[in-house]
């Protein structure tokens, strides 16, 4: 019997002691603790300390749910787990006086609750079957927000480390094999078979190789991988390991933005952590395999979670695409054959290995396999993290998941994919998620941020946004994408002032065309997706701001009028007031006028108008 | 060395394998243009001028950086290839000085030359163009960043010839410029002024500043020579213009050199037209330099070596002359030395 197995027995007997004494679990993710969750944990501790009960108090990760940040979970022994969402410290009393004293959940705080021998609390949807969670599945996030991502024995009590322990046992390339079987592919945004790249890399001539992790997630939007990071990173860096071991890597190195301190930290907890059991480091449980990892922090340039501008930066050069081929898996980092995967990849890995790759492939649609984290942003009601099979609708994600969007108003796009992706208009919303369809949309998975918006979202403006980004991060290497953005962006920002010329969507569609055929890597083959993709669906939004000088999401300030409709203006003054440019002016009691020539288009007075008389358009 | 064969524009053509689709389409006489390509340098694929069409291919692919492949299918000239390499000249021109009226380097401009070849006029897009302050701190070298088109071919001539990599990219995007470690003129980093960035520019963004203005580059006749400087030997060409030195370029075919020079062959042969270099002899009479002719001077000195080997042996006698002086010049004089004087006693400035 191995020294895991003798520990893992008595591990797993403690953690379901422990999940069966009263609990309070605080949510101290990154969103949690920016919406506060520290000083609620302080609460707590004074509350349970005043009041001397006898609970233990844990924290855990995000579970997903960040729009009911801060956010608390309480469980009684054999009792449901109840999750509860925007717990700040002036709730902390009641909620352990109703729930942990009189032994009642207070219903109207909970979100969720995960049941467990006794029957469920009444009036709290279950995990799973209702609610944020009923479309869901929970593979790769299973741990996250359930487990204290610092320790590793709760990791190991979850059935961590029993991969890396099976993969041991195996012949290399059958966890090859496995990996195939799976249908995983790349979470990094490229979508590329992972059990293939591992046959590369497994195949590839030379006795030194590295297995890399991209942490360095830089879409806006996105934040997938830093909440698996943040809240089970030993699957990530079990993922390594059995990668490391199938290919035959000794060395691992994970490149994480520095903006990520928190991932950062716990990382390297889990690897000291992982490292004093010997779970890492030299002959591991026994079987003279060796690996170790180490962090890299990256200095956050979008550029750089392009696998080689990531190669170079670990190399400590500029992060600069390299041209390809040669690909990583053949000449990676220091020209030697590397395996390059994505976080969330590397923590599907245990899981994969543990269940078989049959297991996985069960999930999902025939060419994209198993599920896929999001992370929902935007106008919508429940922003927050989410794992869906693959083949999910978008229409699904929207309405079952995200909860609609915001203020009951009208769905009008959604950014799939992050700067390198594209916006679906309404009609897509019944589109299956996968790789294939996303593409064949003109959009992408990308990494899995997904933006909604709401009606009163202009998409030119949208698409200026996007290449605003792109043009910034822009390595500057290569002409296309170096000139082009800037070009495509000048001209966006034309448009959006009513400067806009007929042939702009002309020179756009060309420009975008020439930049997606001709650049060197995916930053600039993808940048114009955003221009692509509005002007597919919304080419008449383009035309009434170029041909009508108008923005009919009434957003592009320049091309807006204010006026003061006669027959609604009383003439009470009260926008006068709000005028910041003293363009409005009126007799008592007469309709206002306002100079077109001084309004500033600031729209203050619109809403002080209590008779609705000042219409923009 | 096994072959590939493959068909360029039609035609079929085999080239030894790792031969890039570049040099097997210019083997096929096809035109092709380049930007950030040098034969010496490595490939950083970055212009993108160089695209073409290969069949099966989901983009466009640069041929540079593609090697060519057994059964390969390569069009050089498609109107989706002639499309991108016109607008990535647009996009250049969008960015760069209209200047080629008093441009140092137009004759010999590739941006220029290819912007004559596609009849890509400036001002397509009309968008922001940099507006960099000139540098000319340094004493041989004015950088004008206006017209650098990025091919970076410059910064890797400084690491991988010279060795020195003082210039590499600095900031990102459109911002992105050639620049010393945090963007302190030249003067005030570690370059030694060799020029070979300067000598592998494509375009006016680095200039020998002693040239500037003063000849056309078609104007200019080119004398190849060896260097006066030092016993290594380089080559390179003196720019002639109506019989003055203005300046030097090397040469890639020079045999010991190639581009790569110091900065005195490079940069020193204004000494040519030096006022103060000797023209005639001169005789000290009274403690006074005075001018004589050079009969008179060559009188003067076979008599007193006669008198001084007939008093006190050949010996007594040792030459030295300067590495500046021709092979030829030295040869004879060591000729001279030996049988004319009878002694070995030769050496010269640049023996250690
Ligand atoms: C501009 C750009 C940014 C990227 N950023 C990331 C990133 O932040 N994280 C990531 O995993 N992959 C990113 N990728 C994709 C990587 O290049 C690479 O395909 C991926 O990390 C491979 O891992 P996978 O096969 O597991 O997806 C980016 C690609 C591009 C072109
Ligand atoms: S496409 Fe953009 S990011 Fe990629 S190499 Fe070219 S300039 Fe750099
Ligand atoms: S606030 Fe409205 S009603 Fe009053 S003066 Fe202004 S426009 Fe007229
Ligand atoms: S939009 Fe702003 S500047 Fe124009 S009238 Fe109203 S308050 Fe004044
Ligand atoms: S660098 Fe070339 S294109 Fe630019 S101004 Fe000089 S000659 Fe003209
Ligand atoms: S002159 Fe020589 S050392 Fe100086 S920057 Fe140019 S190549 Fe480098
Ligand atoms: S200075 Fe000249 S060689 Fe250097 S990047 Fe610019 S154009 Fe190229
Ligand atoms: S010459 Fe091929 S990319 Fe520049």
């Amino acid at each position: 019997m191995s020294t895991l197995q003798q520990m893992r027995s008595g591990i797993e007997e403690s953690y379901k002691e422990k999940q069966n004494r009263a609990r309070i679990v605080v949510g101290l993710g990154t969103c949690g603790i920016a919406a506060g969750g520290n000083k609620v944990m302080e609460a707590i501790k004074s509350e349970v300390a005043t009041k001397g009960l006898d609970v233990d108090i844990d924290f855990t990760s995000c579970i997903g749910m960040c729009f009911a940040e801060p956010v608390v979970e309480i469980s009684l022994p054999g009792q449901s787990s109840v999750i509860y969402g925007g717990v700040f410290p002036d709730s902390v009393a009641k909620l352990i006086d109703g729930h942990l004293v009189a032994k009642t959940p207070v219903t109207e705080m909970a979100q969720i609750q995960i049941p467990r021998d006794a029957s469920p609390y009444e009036g709290i949807p279950v995990m799973d079957k209702s609610g944020y969670y009923a479309k869901q599945v929970r593979s790769v996030t299973s741990r996250l927000g359930r487990t204290n991502p610092e320790s590793i024995e709760d990791y190991i009590a979850t059935g961590g480390y029993a991969a890396i322990e099976k993969a041991i046992s195996m012949e290399r390339l059958d966890i090859v094999n496995e990996v195939k079987k799976s249908g995983l592919r790349g979470r990094g945004g490229g979508g590329f078979p992972t059990g293939t790249k591992w046959q590369f890399v497994h195949d590839a001539a030379g006795s030194k190789k590295y297995i890399v992790c991209n942490a360095d997630e830089g879409d806006p939007g996105a934040f997938m991988d830093r909440s698996v990071l943040e809240g089970d990173p030993h699957a990530v860096l079990e993922g390594m390991m059995v990668a490391g071991y199938a290919i035959g890597a000794d060395e691992g190195i994970i490149y994480c933005r520095a903006e990520y301190p928190l991932a950062i930290k716990r990382l390297n907890l889990a690897i000291e952590k992982a490292e004093e059991l010997g779970l890492m480091g030299d002959n591991i449980l026994g079987s003279g395999f060796n690996f170790k990892i180490r962090i890299k922090a990256g200095a956050g340039a979008f550029v750089c979670g392009e696998e080689t501008a990531l190669l170079n930066s670990i190399e400590g050069k500029r992060g600069m695409p390299r041209v390809r081929p040669p690909f990583p898996a053949h000449k990676g980092l220091w020209q030697k054959p590397t395996c390059l995967n994505n976080v969330e990849t590397f923590a599907n890995i245990p899981f994969i290995i543990r269940n078989g790759g049959d297991w996985y492939a069960a999930m999902g649609t025939e060419k994209s396999k198993g599920s896929k984290v999001f992370c929902l942003t935007g106008k919508i009601n429940q922003t927050g993290l989410c794992e869906v099979p693959m083949g999910i609708t978008m229409g699904e994600i929207l309405n079952d998941i995200a909860g609609g969007v915001l203020g009951g108003k009208k769905f009008k796009a959604v950014q799939s994919g992050g700067p390198s992706g594209g916006c679906l208009p309404t009609d897509k919303l019944d589109l299956p998620i996968d790789y294939d369809s996303l593409i064949s949309a003109g959009a992408m998975m990308g990494s899995g941020g997904l933006v909604f918006m709401d009606e009163d979202t202009c998409m030119v403006d949208v698409a200026k946004f996007f290449l605003n980004f792109t043009q910034l991060e822009s390595c500057g290497k290569c002409t296309p994408c170096r000139e082009g953005t800037k070009r495509l962006l000048e001209i966006l920002e034309r448009i959006c002032v009513g400067a806009g010329v007929p042939e702009d969507i002309d020179t756009l569609e060309r420009l975008a065309k020439v930049i997606k055929s001709s650049a060197l890597c995916a930053l600039g083959q993808t940048a114009p997706n955003p221009v692509m993709t509005t002007l597919r669906y919304f080419r008449d939004e383009y035309e009434a701001h170029i041909i009508d000088k108008k923005c009919p999401a009434g957003l592009c300030a320049e091309l807006l009028t204010f006026t003061i409709l006669k027959d609604k203006c009383v003439g009470c003054g009260v926008c006068i007031k709000a005028c910041p440019a003293e363009a409005i002016s009126g007799e008592k009691k007469a309709a206002h006028v306002i100079d077109a020539a001084k309004c500033i288009k600031c729209g203050a007075c619109v809403p002080k108008c209590k008779f609705d008389a000042i219409a923009k358009a | 060395m096994p072959t590939v064969t493959l068909t360029v524009d039609g035609k079929q053509v085999s080239v030894p394998k790792g031969t890039t689709v570049l040099e097997a389409a210019w083997k096929a006489g096809a035109f092709v243009p380049t930007l950030c390509h040098d034969p010496e340098l490595t490939k950083p694929g970055a212009c993108r001028i160089c695209v073409v069409e290969v069949k099966g291919a989901r983009n466009l692919v640069a041929s540079c950086v593609t090697d060519a492949v057994e059964g390969m299918v390569v069009e050089t000239a498609t109107p989706a290839v002639v499309e991108a390499r016109k607008t990535i000249l647009e996009l250049l021109l969008d960015n760069h000085p209209e200047d080629c009226l008093t441009c140092h380097q137009a004759g010999d401009c590739k941006l220029q030359d290819y912007a004559y070849f596609y009849n890509v006029k400036p001002g397509a897009f009309g968008g922001e163009a940099h507006k960099y302050d000139l540098e000319d701190d340094n004493l041989f070298i004015v950088r004008n960043m206006n017209k650098c088109i990025l091919c970076g071919k410059c910064l890797r001539a400084c690491e991988e010839k010279q060795g020195r990599a003082v210039i590499d990219f600095a900031y990102r995007g459109f911002k992105t410029k050639v620049t010393t470690a945090m963007d302190k003129p030249l003067a005030d980093s570690v370059c030694v002024s060799c020029g070979s960035c300067v000598a592998i520019c494509p375009t006016g963004a680095l200039t020998e500043k002693a040239m500037l203005g003063k000849a056309r580059k078609w104007e200019i006749e080119k004398v190849r020579t060896t260097c006066p400087f030092c016993g290594v030997g380089c080559n390179f060409d003196l720019n002639v213009h109506q019989g003055k030195v203005l300046g030097v370029t090397s040469n890639a075919a020079s045999p010991t050199n190639g581009r790569d020079m110091c900065v005195k062959g490079r940069f020193g042969v204004d000494y040519v037209h030096n006022p103060n270099r000797l023209t005639t002899p001169l005789i000290k009479k009274n403690g006074q330099f005075v001018e004589s002719s050079w009969e008179e001077a060559l009188d003067l000195v076979a008599s007193k070596l006669g008198e001084i080997k007939g008093k006190y042996g050949s010996d007594s006698i040792a030459a030295l002359s300067s590495a500046r002086c021709t092979n030829e010049d030295n040869f004879v004089m060591q000729k001279f030395m030996r049988a004319g004087i009878g002694t070995n006693n030769v050496d010269h400035c640049a023996r250690t």
